[in-house]
C-alpha cells in the first residue's frame, strides 16, 4: 500500500484566450513520515498539481488523471466526500498568510469552526484545542492572542496559525504551498524549522512546495523539480544536490547564489519560461537548454529511472553529455 | 469600537451645524425678501411683519433662535405663506406618510436586491446571473420619474389594477407603485454591487483556505462569504438613502401621496423659506443619522476600521 | 566596472529592443483595440453620435419652431396633433398645440448641454481636488477627505432646489449647480488612484530632480490619471443627466419655452389619460436610448482602459 500515489495527472484551464495546460503527466508518490520538495519557477505548475489533488483549482479548471491517497481515489471526487478528507487526512497552508486567513473572523473562530466541524467538539473544547495547538506552533500567549483578528498578528505569526490551523485535526499529509515565500529570510528560517519539527514530532508527510533551493536543501527526503508543467527530474534531495542528472536542475543549482564564489554576475538560465497556451511538443525546456538537440523539440522525454535509489529524469540526452 | 463611535459622532454634528448654517444663509442672502411681493406692503406693515418673524435681528442672532427652538423644542418655527401654520405641523402632516412609503421602498432595494445580487454571484453565468444583471442595467436608465409614468400606463390605464394615485392613510394598493417606482433603482445598484462584491470574496484567498479546511459549502458561504460581501452594499446604504428620501419628492407630486416632498415642491413654488428650510433640514439630519448608523454597522463587521 | 564590457552593453541593447517588439503596445493603442472589439459599446458610440447630429441637423427640417403654437391643433392634440408628415408635426404636438419634434430636438440639445458641462464641471473640480488631497497626503488629506465625507451626507437635490429658488431659476445656475455638486466621488476615486501613483519610481525620481510639486501634479499624476478619470466622466454624464430631468420634472428647472428631457416627460406624463401617448413615448425614447448608449459606453472604456476591473 503506498501512501500517495500521482499518475499522469493533467490541469487545464478554460480561458478566454484559449486552453491553458499548466501541468502535464504528472507521476509521483509519496511514503509515509516523508517531506517531499516540489521546485520550480513560478508558472511551473507546482501549485495548480496540488491544488486539483485538494480540488481547489478554480472553477474554469480541470483535473484527469488519478490521485490515490491510501489506496483511495480522491481526483475529482464530490465536495462532501473531499470534506471528509480535507483537514482530517491531508490539510494545506498556503503562500500567503496575510491573505489566506479571513479578516473579518478572530482566529478562534476560525481555528475553532475546523474542530467543530470535523471533531463534532463544543466550542469551548473547540477553542481550548485551539490555544493548545497554537502554544505548540510557539506563538506565545495562544490564550489571548487568539481573541485577535488576523491583522493584528505579523506574517510570521499569521503563518504559524495557519500551520496550527491546519493540524488541528492531526492529518497524515500537509500540505505547504511556499510558505515562506511571503515572509522575512530570518522568519522563512523559523517556519521552515517549525515545519520539520512537526513532521518529526506528528510523523506527519509534508508536501513542500517551493521555488527557493535554499529552502529544499536541508528540510525534505525528496525532491521533484517541475518545469513548464512537467517533471524534469526527482529523486533525493541529496541526490539532486550532488549530482544533477538534467540540464534544468543544473541550471537551477549553479543560479543559487554562494557565499564562497567569486564570480561577478548571478548564473541565470538564459531565456523565459515557456507559454502554457501552446500544446507541448517536446521537452518544455528544450528552447533554454544548451545541450538541447532535435529530437528534444519534437518528442516529449519521458520520466525514466537515472541509476538506483529511485532517481528519475526526463531527457533525452545521456547523463554523461551533461558533465 | 467605543473611541469610533465618538469619532464619528464627533463628525456627524458639525455637518448637521454647517448644513443648518448654510442654508440659514442662503434663505437670507435671498433677493427680496419672503414678503415682498408685486403689491409692496406698507413699510409699516412690512416692519411689523419683519418684527412677528424676528426678521430685523442681526442674521447671526436669527439663526441662533433658530437653533436654539429646533435644539431645545424641536421647533422649526412659522411657515411664512401659511399664516397660521407652524413648519412642525406641516413636517408633521407630510412625514408620517414619506415614511411609511419611504420605509417599505426601503426594505424592498434592501430585500430583494442583497438575495438577487447573491443567486447571481454564486450562480455565476447561468440564466439568473443574465436576469439579475439585465435588470440592473435596465433599472438604470428607468430612474423613478421615467418608472413612475409607465407603471401609471400599465397598472392604471391597461389592466386598471391599481389607483392611479392617492393615498387613503397608505391602503397597499396606494402603496404598491409609489414603492415600485422609489425602490427599483436601488434595488438594482444593491443587486449588482452585492453580485460584484460576492465574486471578488468567493475568489478571495481566504474562502480557499475555507475549502481546504473541508467546510461545507453552506457554512462556507454564511460564516466567510456572506458578511464580508456586505460591506460594499452597506457603504452604499447612505447615498441609496438619499436617493429614496430624494426621489420621495417626485413620489409625492407624482402620485399626489401628500408626503413631505409635496409641502417642499409647493414651498419652492411658493418661496416659502420656512418651510423649504425646515425640510431640507431635517431630510439632512435624517441623512446624517442615517450614514453614521450605516458606518457603524460597517466597523462592526469590519475589524480594521474600528481602532 | 561598470562599464567593463561593450559587447554585453550591445548585447543588452538588442535584448531590450527585442523585448520591446513584444511588449511595446502603449496602454491607450492596447485600450483604442479593446474597445473597438466591444459591440455594444461601438454601437452605442455609433448611436450616440446620430441623436448629437440629429439634435444639431434636426432644426432644418423642422416646419414648426419649438414655442411656435399651433392653433388648429391646441385642444385637441388627441386627434389633430397625432404624429404626421402631412401636417409638419413628425413627433406630433404637445398639449398646448406645439410640435413636439422641435421641442424633442431643444430638449435634447438642453439635456446634452447639462450632461456635458456637468460632467466637465464635475471632472475638472474633482480631479484636482482628490489627486491634490492624495498628492499631499497627511493632515491635508484627512481634512480635504473629511469635507468630503461632509457633504455627502447633505442631501444635495434639496440644496440644489433651495438654490434655483433663492437666486432664481436659470440655466447657467442649473449647470454649475449640478455640477458643482457631483464632484465629490470623482475627487475620492482620483485620490485613491493618486495615492497609488503617488508611490511609483517615477514620481520619486520627479521629485528627486526637484521639479515642484504643482507641476507633478499636473505633469505626471494627472495624465496617468486620464484612463480612470475618463471612464467615471462617462460614467457621471447619466447620473448629471438624469439630476436635471429630475429637476425639471418637478417643474424646478429649465423654464418655458424651452425645455429638457424631464420637462418634456413630465407633460407627457401628465397628459397620459388623453390618448396622446406619444407626447410621453417620443421623449423617453431619446432619454431611454441616450442613457443606454452613454453606460455601455462607459462600460466598454472600463473593459478596455481597467482590465482588470473584469
Amino acid at each position: 500500500m503506498s501512501f500517495l500515489e500521482v499518475n499522469n495527472l493533467n490541469v487545464e484551464f478554460n480561458t478566454a484566450d484559449g486552453i491553458v495546460r499548466a501541468v502535464n503527466n504528472v507521476n509521483f508518490s509519496l511514503e509515509e513520515g516523508k517531506i517531499l520538495a516540489i521546485v520550480g519557477e513560478s508558472g511551473s505548475g507546482k501549485s495548480q498539481t496540488v491544488f486539483a489533488m485538494m480540488g481547489l483549482l478554480d472553477q474554469n479548471g480541470r483535473a484527469t488523471g488519478s490521485v490515490k491517497f491510501e489506496d483511495q481515489e480522491i481526483l475529482n471526487l464530490s465536495i462532501s466526500e473531499l470534506n471528509l478528507i480535507r483537514s482530517e487526512k491531508i490539510a494545506m497552508i498556503f503562500q500567503d498568510p496575510m491573505t489566506s486567513l479571513n479578516p473579518y473572523m478572530k482566529i478562534s473562530e476560525q481555528m475553532a469552526e475546523v474542530l467543530i466541524h470535523h471533531k463534532g467538539l463544543s466550542k469551548t473544547d473547540a477553542i481550548n484545542q485551539s490555544i493548545s495547538m497554537l502554544d505548540a506552533v510557539q506563538i506565545p500567549e495562544a490564550k489571548n492572542l487568539i481573541r485577535m483578528y488576523p491583522h493584528e498578528f505579523s506574517g510570521g505569526m499569521r503563518q504559524r496559525v495557519m500551520i496550527a490551523m491546519s493540524l488541528l485535526c492531526n492529518p497524515k499529509l500537509l500540505i505547504a504551498d511556499e510558505p515562506t515565500t511571503a515572509l522575512d529570510v530570518t522568519v522563512q528560517a523559523q517556519i521552515m524549522h517549525l515545519l520539520s519539527d512537526i513532521q518529526k514530532e506528528f510523523g506527519t508527510s509534508i508536501i513542500l512546495i517551493t521555488h527557493d533551493l535554499g529552502v529544499v536543501a536541508g528540510n525534505s527526503d525528496d525532491t521533484l523539480v517541475m518545469y513548464g508543467g512537467q517533471v524534469m527530474e526527482i529523486a533525493e534531495t541529496e541526490l539532486i544536490y550532488a549530482r544533477p542528472t538534467h540540464p534544468y536542475t543544473q541550471g537551477l543549482i549553479s543560479a543559487v547564489p554562494r557565499l564562497d564564489d567569486n564570480a561577478e554576475k548571478l548564473k541565470t538560465i538564459q531565456g523565459n519560461p515557456p507559454d502554457a497556451m501552446l500544446d507541448p511538443v517536446g521537452c518544455p525546456f528544450s528552447p533554454r537548454c544548451k545541450f538541447s538537440k532535435d529530437i528534444c523539440s519534437n518528442q516529449t522525454p519521458e520520466l525514466l529511472e537515472a541509476g538506483e535509489n529511485k532517481h528519475f529524469r526526463a531527457c533525452h540526452v545521456a547523463f554523461e553529455e551533461l558533465l | 469600537m467605543l473611541n469610533y463611535i465618538i469619532k464619528r459622532i464627533g463628525i456627524a454634528i458639525p455637518t448637521l451645524l454647517i448644513l443648518i448654517a448654510v442654508t440659514f444663509y442662503l434663505m437670507h442672502a435671498a433677493p427680496g425678501g419672503p414678503f415682498t411681493s408685486e403689491k409692496p406692503l406698507p413699510p409699516q406693515v412690512l416692519a411689523n411683519i419683519e418684527a412677528k418673524y424676528g426678521l430685523d435681528q442681526p442674521i447671526w442672532r436669527q439663526m441662533t433662535t433658530y437653533l436654539w427652538g429646533i435644539l431645545t423644542e424641536f421647533d422649526f418655527g412659522p411657515s411664512y405663506k401659511y399664516h397660521s401654520r407652524t413648519v412642525n405641523e406641516i413636517i408633521g402632516q407630510g412625514f408620517p406618510i414619506t415614511l411609511k412609503y419611504g420605509f417599505w421602498s426601503f426594505i424592498v432595494a434592501i430585500g430583494v436586491g442583497i438575495p438577487l445580487g447573491a443567486i447571481a454571484a454564486i450562480r455565476k453565468n447561468t440564466w439568473v446571473d443574465y436576469f439579475a444583471v439585465g435588470v440592473s442595467i435596465g433599472a438604470q436608465v428607468l430612474p423613478n420619474f421615467v418608472l413612475a409614468p409607465l407603471l401609471i400606463i400599465v397598472f392604471t390605464l391597461w389592466l386598471g389594477w391599481l389607483p392611479g394615485g392617492g393615498w387613503h392613510g397608505g391602503d397597499w394598493e396606494y402603496l404598491v407603485m409609489p414603492v415600485i417606482a422609489l425602490s427599483t433603482s436601488y434595488m438594482a445598484s444593491i443587486a449588482r454591487i452585492t453580485r460584484s462584491s460576492m465574486l471578488e470574496v468567493l475568489n478571495a484567498n481566504y474562502i480557499r483556505t475555507a475549502r481546504a479546511k473541508g467546510l461545507p459549502t453552506k457554512t462556507i458561504f454564511f460564516r466567510h462569504v456572506f458578511k464580508p460581501s456586505l460591506l460594499p452594499v452597506i457603504s452604499y446604504l447612505g447615498p441609496a438613502f438619499v436617493g429614496l428620501i430624494t426621489g420621495s419628492v417626485l413620489i409625492d407630486i407624482f402620485f399626489s401621496t401628500g408626503g413631505m416632498g409635496y409641502f417642499f415642491v409647493n414651498a419652492a413654488f411658493n418661496r416659502d423659506y420656512a418651510v423649504m428650510m425646515g425640510i431640507t433640514i431635517l431630510v439632512g439630519a435624517l441623512t446624517i443619522l442615517f450614514s453614521l448608523i450605516a458606518d457603524l454597522l460597517y466597523a462592526w463587521i469590519d475589524p480594521k476600521i474600528r481602532y | 566596472m561598470i562599464v567593463a564590457n561593450k559587447n554585453k552593453i550591445v548585447k543588452l541593447a538588442e535584448n531590450l529592443t527585442a523585448d520591446e517588439q513584444t511588449s511595446g503596445r502603449s496602454l491607450w493603442a492596447d485600450a483604442r483595440t479593446r474597445f473597438m472589439g466591444n459591440k455594444a459599446a461601438i454601437t452605442s458610440l455609433v448611436i450616440l453620435v446620430l441623436i448629437v447630429l440629429f439634435s444639431f441637423v434636426g432644426p432644418y427640417f423642422a416646419v414648426w419652431t419649438y414655442e411656435q403654437i399651433d392653433w388648429n391643433t391646441m385642444g385637441s392634440a388627441a386627434t389633430l396633433g397625432m404624429p404626421s408628415i402631412e401636417t409638419g408635426h413628425y413627433f406630433g404636438t404637445d398639449d398646448l398645440g406645439r410640435d413636439l419634434y422641435s421641442r424633442v430636438i431643444q430638449g435634447t440639445q438642453i439635456s446634452l448641454m447639462v450632461g456635458i458641462v456637468g460632467a466637465t464641471i464635475a471632472v475638472v473640480v474633482g480631479t484636482l481636488y482628490g489627486a491634490t488631497s492624495g498628492y499631499i497626503g497627511g493632515r491635508t488629506d484627512q481634512i480635504m477627505m473629511r469635507i468630503v465625507d461632509i457633504l455627502m451626507a447633505i442631501p444635495f437635490m434639496f440644496v440644489l432646489i433651495l438654490l434655483l429658488v433663492v437666486f432664481g431659476r436659470s440655466i447657467i445656475m442649473l449647470f454649475v449647480g449640478i455640477g458643482l455638486l457631483s464632484w465629490l466621488d470623482m475627487s475620492r476615486i482620483v485620490r485613491g488612484q493618486t495615492l497609488n501613483l503617488k508611490n511609483k519610481e517615477f514620481i520619486e525620481a520627479a521629485q528627486a530632480t526637484g521639479v515642484s510639486d504643482y507641476k507633478i501634479i499636473i505633469r505626471h499624476i494627472v495624465p496617468n490619471l486620464l484612463g480612470i478619470v475618463a471612464v467615471y466622466a462617462t460614467l457621471l454624464v447619466p447620473g448629471i443627466i438624469i439630476a436635471e430631468s429630475f429637476i425639471s420634472f418637478l417643474g424646478l428647472g429649465v423654464q418655458e419655452p424651452k425645455t429638457s428631457w424631464g420637462a418634456l416627460i413630465s407633460e407627457g406624463a401628465g397628459t397620459i389619460n388623453y390618448d396622446t401617448e406619444w407626447q410621453l413615448l417620443v421623449p423617453l425614447s431619446f432619454f431611454i436610448v441616450t442613457l443606454f448608449c452613454i453606460y455601455f459606453i462607459g462600460d466598454g472604456l472600463r473593459d478596455a482602459l481597467d482590465p482588470k476591473e473584469r
